[in-house]
């Protein structure tokens, strides 16, 4: 592992004050705010990445879970996958999330991983993974030799002719199915994101994941007030029953009311190249009558735009069903 | 190539870390394991620690006993504990965080040493498998894969033991299939799930 200095500020100003030197807070940055250190102390590991600076958030003040004045729920940056997927509030009124958390990585790393950390998490591409080999998202400009080599893995919507990288994401995918907000501090101020627009596509610049800017510190996210007796879950679909990523899976959120679906969020994982919220898919939900013909009308209208790559043809069938699966086993639950 | 016999009244490991002295002496002060004794004191933002000037200070509470280290920030909790405080019991598998031979109890939960820089741990209370039980006084865990021979090498075996204990205050189902989902980041090569989920069943209902 590259030598690194280290620090831990005593409040969310100095932490942001020193985020604020970074050259970037995308790709190749320089300094970076570690909490759970999952992803990052692996990746620094493979030499991925290589941060001059490290700056401990871990005893800042956002590791809670507070009931809002409006019925939401405002989560913190730092709080623990664990916790949050166990919390009674989220098991109850937004189970999706709970049910996607406790579907990704192992016992250990749950109790390990936060809210913000989550949320940038990075690819697990093996191209990205492996400095010998070029790389868009880590080394601009390499090349991807993933779209002509070992795709099966990777994303078939929101990918780009530089970058098919999967977010890797389970958390993710519940959070842009609930209109999650992101909230973040920085030295001018705070702004708040819709999560879907939280993360970006790669375009022409995978090395920029998310909206973040040097200086930016997520504090926490707000979950909207529950939809009243919805029908939420999470389906994902792997290559082993547990402790493996989404080949393909689904957030399913249905208000049904005399067989008629009254409100419907659709998001899926394991085939974007950021947590995939479809717009088109719940169109064809909204209003229309809880049977397989809707079902399978969203299934397809979710993969419209799928463009699969020469090993992944298989997840374009495989999430038409996840997601026909999905409805019709959160509608008749 | 002959092995020298381990000398009666050592451990093959004792024997090996002896011999195994002289070779690290001859590298220097990068392999000092010396303990500081000073106080633990974190660098604050306008004074920051760099792992290139060298160790920086931090005390660890590992099975009820204070440690005050000098660590490289670069070590991680895994490496700190096998080489720096001498308990080997906690294993190196993967390093990746893929396998679960690492996993020790931080402030009560399970986690994996192996991603847990020690410098973020400074304060935390550590539980390893050295302080869980001994061959006489075994943890009821330790005597259930004992007695349904839940391993065969035994290498993953100290991982699987802390993440099945810390599985006793999470929420669990009763199923053995709830079992398998919650121990499924503890990989055993030589395929001993069987047993191993059958000692944790033991412990939680006891006949």
């Amino acid at each position: 592992m590259h030598t690194f200095d280290f620090t831990r500020p005593a409040d969310a100003a100095g932490a942001i004050a020193l985020a604020a030197k970074a050259k970037t807070a995308q790709q190749g940055a320089d300094i970076r705010l570690i909490a759970g250190g999952t992803t990052l102390v692996d990746l620094m590991k493979l030499s991925v990445e290589t941060p001059q600076l490290l700056v401990d958030v871990n005893r800042l003040p956002f590791d809670q879970i507070e009931a809002l004045p409006g019925g939401g729920l405002k989560i913190g940056a730092t709080v623990r996958n664990a916790t949050f997927a166990n919390d009674p509030v989220i098991k109850r009124d937004y189970s999706v999330i709970s049910q996607a958390i406790l579907q990704g990585a192992s016992a250990q790393i749950r109790n390990m991983a936060t809210t913000a950390g989550n949320m940038l998490q990075r690819t697990r591409c093996v191209y990205f993974r492996d400095p010998a080999m070029p790389c868009n998202k880590r080394d601009p400009g390499s090349g991807c030799p993933a779209i002509t080599g070992h795709n099966r893995m990777l994303a078939i919507l929101g990918a780009s002719e530089h970058c098919i990288a999967t977010n890797p994401s389970d958390m993710c995918v519940a959070l842009a199915a609930l209109d999650a907000t992101v909230h973040i501090q920085q030295a001018a101020g705070t702004r708040t994101i819709p999560f879907a627009d939280f993360h970006l596509l790669p375009g022409d610049a995978p090395d920029r994941e998310n909206v973040l800017e040097p200086g930016d510190l997520i504090t926490h996210i707000e979950l909207p007030p529950p939809l009243k007796d919805s029908k939420q879950l999470y389906l994902k679909l792997r290559d082993r029953a547990s402790y493996e990523f989404a080949l393909a899976s689904a957030a399913v959120v249905l208000q049904i009311a005399a067989g008629k679906i009254v409100a419907a969020r659709l998001a899926l994982g394991g085939v974007g190249t950021k947590p995939w919220r479809s717009a088109a898919a719940e169109a064809e939900l909204i209003g229309k009558t809880a049977d397989e013909a809707t079902y399978g009308a969203a299934a397809e209208a979710a993969l419209r735009d799928a463009k699969p790559q020469s090993q992944n043809g298989f997840k374009v069938e495989l999430a038409k069903r996840c997601i026909t699966h999905a409805l019709r086993t959160a509608a008749t639950a | 190539m002959n092995h020298p016999a381990t000398p009666p009244g050592s451990t093959r490991r004792e024997f090996l870390a002896n011999t195994g002295g002289v070779a690290a002496a001859a590298l220097g002060s990068t392999m000092s394991r010396t303990e500081a004794h000073g106080q633990s004191r974190i660098p604050s933002d306008s004074e920051i620690a760099s792992s290139s000037a060298g160790a920086i200070p931090l005390t660890l509470r590992v099975n009820g006993k204070d440690r005050a280290l000098q660590i490289d920030p670069r070590a991680t909790l895994l490496d700190c504990l096998r080489e720096t405080i001498s308990l080997t019991g906690t294993k190196k598998g993967c390093d990746h965080g893929q396998c679960g031979a690492c996993t020790v109890h931080v402030n009560g939960k399970r986690v994996l040493s192996c991603l847990s820089l020690a410098i973020l741990l400074d304060g935390a209370e550590i539980t390893t498998i050295e302080g869980l039980g001994t061959p006489d006084d075994m943890h009821p865990m330790q005597a259930a894969f004992v007695e349904c021979d839940g391993y065969q090498c035994g290498y993953c075996t100290s991982g699987q033991i802390m993440s099945a204990v810390a599985l006793l205050d999470e929420p669990c189902g009763p199923t053995d299939a709830d079992v398998k989902e919650l121990m499924s980041g503890n990989i055993c090569r030589c395929g001993a799930y069987a047993n191993i989920v059958q000692a944790i069943q033991q412990v939680r209902k006891p006949k």
